[in-house]
């Protein structure tokens, strides 16, 4: 067998240049995003974030929840404290690392959750039947009707705070519009020949969602939850700015800039800082996301 | 049109009733007994059963909820506890605060957007488009609350030129936007308002009209020799339907979500209302705000959907 393999390929490669490799699908995602210098740039910011917060307590200088009453609200590079210190004479350098572990985690759970709740509801509501599918998707256009920070706002604020909370409520909000973009997904493939045929060759039911429709659902569902860490990272520092969300002392970026709000007119500099670490993890998990959208979209 | 008018006002209803139910179960979702707050620690068991019968809290929950509605559909939305004040009276008073507001991010918005976009739109791949994704991108991962906070910083705490928080020296009673010493307080929580609007309405607006610009009417337009700014107006018009339906929730949201804004600018709407409530674990008024924001919401969505059908007479038939 290796004889009659190895010969063609031998006599052709010194003369025709090697014919052209079809990529797979995976292969060519693979090669957009490796030559889109603006979301590899961005990625590995991202990559530096969640390294950054993961290692938290080797890279900060100081404890984040060392309070000292003669350090209060102190500048930049002030005894050794890089960025200064807080309102409790905490280190906010530190603070700032630790920080990114709530961030994250707030941005990124809730997501999870949403996408293989809502996922599932919106396969089922888009492979079930029209009384199965009436029932989810009206359900979720209740919850479609509320303004998504209004919608998290109510459900922490009536649940009482606190980041198990926090996520709850945000994951809610998510599960609705996560759920529209299966079942849109779903419902496209549904009339396709090849369900179809998968279903004339005596394929079952879910066999058919694991091997027909999931690889057509998953990657719009991706694309969609990709785009809503960074909604999702600021919608939880949002809620943790209202004092909804992670409860002091816990160093969260959110709940920091709601803090250090309070001296702003004797620490302008320090009151901005937590607020930039947000809007840089917003921003490039936003450009990440667009990046991702556009090299796996087919259509190009 | 009147069938799809009537269509679509049938539609609304079973949302709203929906939405109502979730308001009303938001008070059930507060960790412990609602009575907890009304009560003081040393109630007698007797006299929380009395409390409970006043209250109708005794019945089966969709008796409960059914006499919520009732109350509510006659505009009695129950007493805040922590004011003693109807809880309607401070909804509305509130509401008109953030419509003061309002009304001035959402034209800046709108328009600052929807020209960004349609430039961008038209000349895709060139600087102005890069430029304007670009601040698009900027806008939409900008946390607005923080911008409000730097724009404190440089302008009310660095130049002291505006003021930082409040609604005018007299407060809300007696604000009048025509004196400059009133309408300054408004600078800063407007344009803080609007940026997240003017990312998601310039990126939807850029998108919309570079679709459009890729249809094969386009060509034809051009082809029997229209000029440059006629094809334009066929192809604003022919996004103009995406575009609405993103103003539409977008106005939606700048009723009802800016909360952070007006709290950082302890502007005294219906968004800083609901912290307040928050806090203060005033359930009544959390209820009452958010059923009557969630309202604005579905009426808004309701007119775009009109709207867009009045521009777009494909919408109507399918």
């Amino acid at each position: 067998m290796s004889q009659t393999a190895t010969l063609p390929a031998a006599t052709f490669e010194d003369d025709a240049p090697p014919a052209q490799r079809v990529r797979g699908y995976w292969g060519t995602v693979g090669y957009r995003l490796r030559h889109d210098p603006v979301t590899l740039c961005f990625g590995a910011i991202v990559l530096l974030i969640v390294l950054m917060a993961i290692f938290a307590p080797l890279l900060a200088p100081f404890d984040p929840y060392k309070e000292s009453v003669i350090l209060r609200l102190k500048p930049f590079g002030y005894r050794g404290h890089p960025l200064g210190t807080d309102e409790l004479g905490r280190d906010l350098m530190s603070r700032l690392i630790f920080g990114a572990r709530s961030s994250l985690l707030m941005g990124l759970v809730p997501v999870c959750i949403a996408t293989a709740l809502g996922g599932t509801l919106g396969v089922i509501g888009g492979f079930a039947g029209r009384r199965v599918n009436a029932a989810i998707m009206r359900t979720m256009d209740v919850f479609y009707a509320f303004p998504s920070v209004l919608l998290a706002v109510a459900i922490s604020g009536a649940m009482g705070g606190g980041m198990a909370n926090g996520m709850a409520a945000l994951a809610l909000v998510f599960i609705p519009a996560m759920c529209r973009v299966a079942e849109t997904a779903t419902a496209q493939v549904r009339s396709l020949d090849f369900i179809e045929a998968a279903r004339a060759t005596g394929a079952g039911t879910l066999t058919i969602v694991r091997y027909h429709v999931l690889g057509n659902v998953l990657g719009p569902v991706f694309i969609y939850a990709s785009s809503l860490v960074s909604v999702s990272i600021l919608l939880a520092s949002g809620l943790s700015f209202l004092g909804l969300g992670v409860k002091p002392p816990t160093p969260d970026w959110g709940l920091m800039l709601s803090t250090l709000r309070q001296s702003i007119y004797i620490a302008p500099l320090s009151c901005a800082l937590p607020g930039a670490a947000i809007f840089v993890t917003s921003i490039c998990f936003n450009l990440v996301s667009d990046g991702i959208r556009s090299a796996m979209d087919v259509r190009l | 049109m009147l069938r799809y008018v009537a269509h679509r006002i049938l539609l609304a209803i079973p949302i709203a009733f929906g939405v109502s139910v979730v308001c009303f179960s938001l008070v059930y979702l507060a960790p412990g007994d609602p009575l907890q707050t009304i009560l003081p620690s040393d109630a007698t068991q007797d006299m929380v059963t009395q409390i409970k019968h006043a209250y109708g809290l005794d019945r089966p929950l969709p008796v409960q909820y059914l006499l919520w509605l009732a109350h509510v559909v006659t505009g009695d939305f129950g007493m805040s506890i922590s004011t003693r004040r109807p809880v309607i009276l401070e909804v509305t008073g509130a509401l008109y605060n953030t419509l003061i507001l309002t009304s001035f991010a959402v034209p800046l918005a709108f328009v600052t957007g929807y020209t960004m976009g349609a430039l961008a739109g038209c000349f895709p791949g060139r600087a102005v488009d890069r430029i304007v994704t670009g601040a698009a991108v900027v806008g939409v991962s900008l946390p607005n609350y923080w911008l409000g906070i730097v724009l404190v910083i440089i302008f009310a705490v660095e130049l002291m030129a505006l003021p930082a928080t409040g609604m005018g020296p007299q407060g809300s009673a007696q604000f009048d936007i025509l004196r400059w010493s009133n309408a300054q307080y408004l600078i800063l929580p407007v344009i803080t308002l609007s940026m997240i609007p003017v990312g998601i309405i310039a990126r939807t607006t850029r998108a919309a009209v570079a679709e459009v610009l890729n249809q094969d009417f386009v060509t034809t337009l051009r082809a029997k020799g229209l000029s440059e700014l006629a094809v334009i107006r066929h192809v604003l018009k022919n996004s103009a339907p995406q575009v609405l339906a993103v103003m539409g929730l977008q106005f939606g949201y700048l009723m009802g979500g800016s909360i952070l804004i007006e709290t950082v600018f302890t502007w005294p709407g219906s968004g800083f209302m609901l912290s307040k409530a928050i806090i203060n674990r005033d359930i009544p008024v959390l209820q009452g705000t958010i059923l009557f924001l969630s309202m604005i919401f579905v009426a808004t969505n309701l007119v775009v959907d009109l709207l867009q059908s009045l521009i777009d007479p494909r919408i109507r038939r399918s």
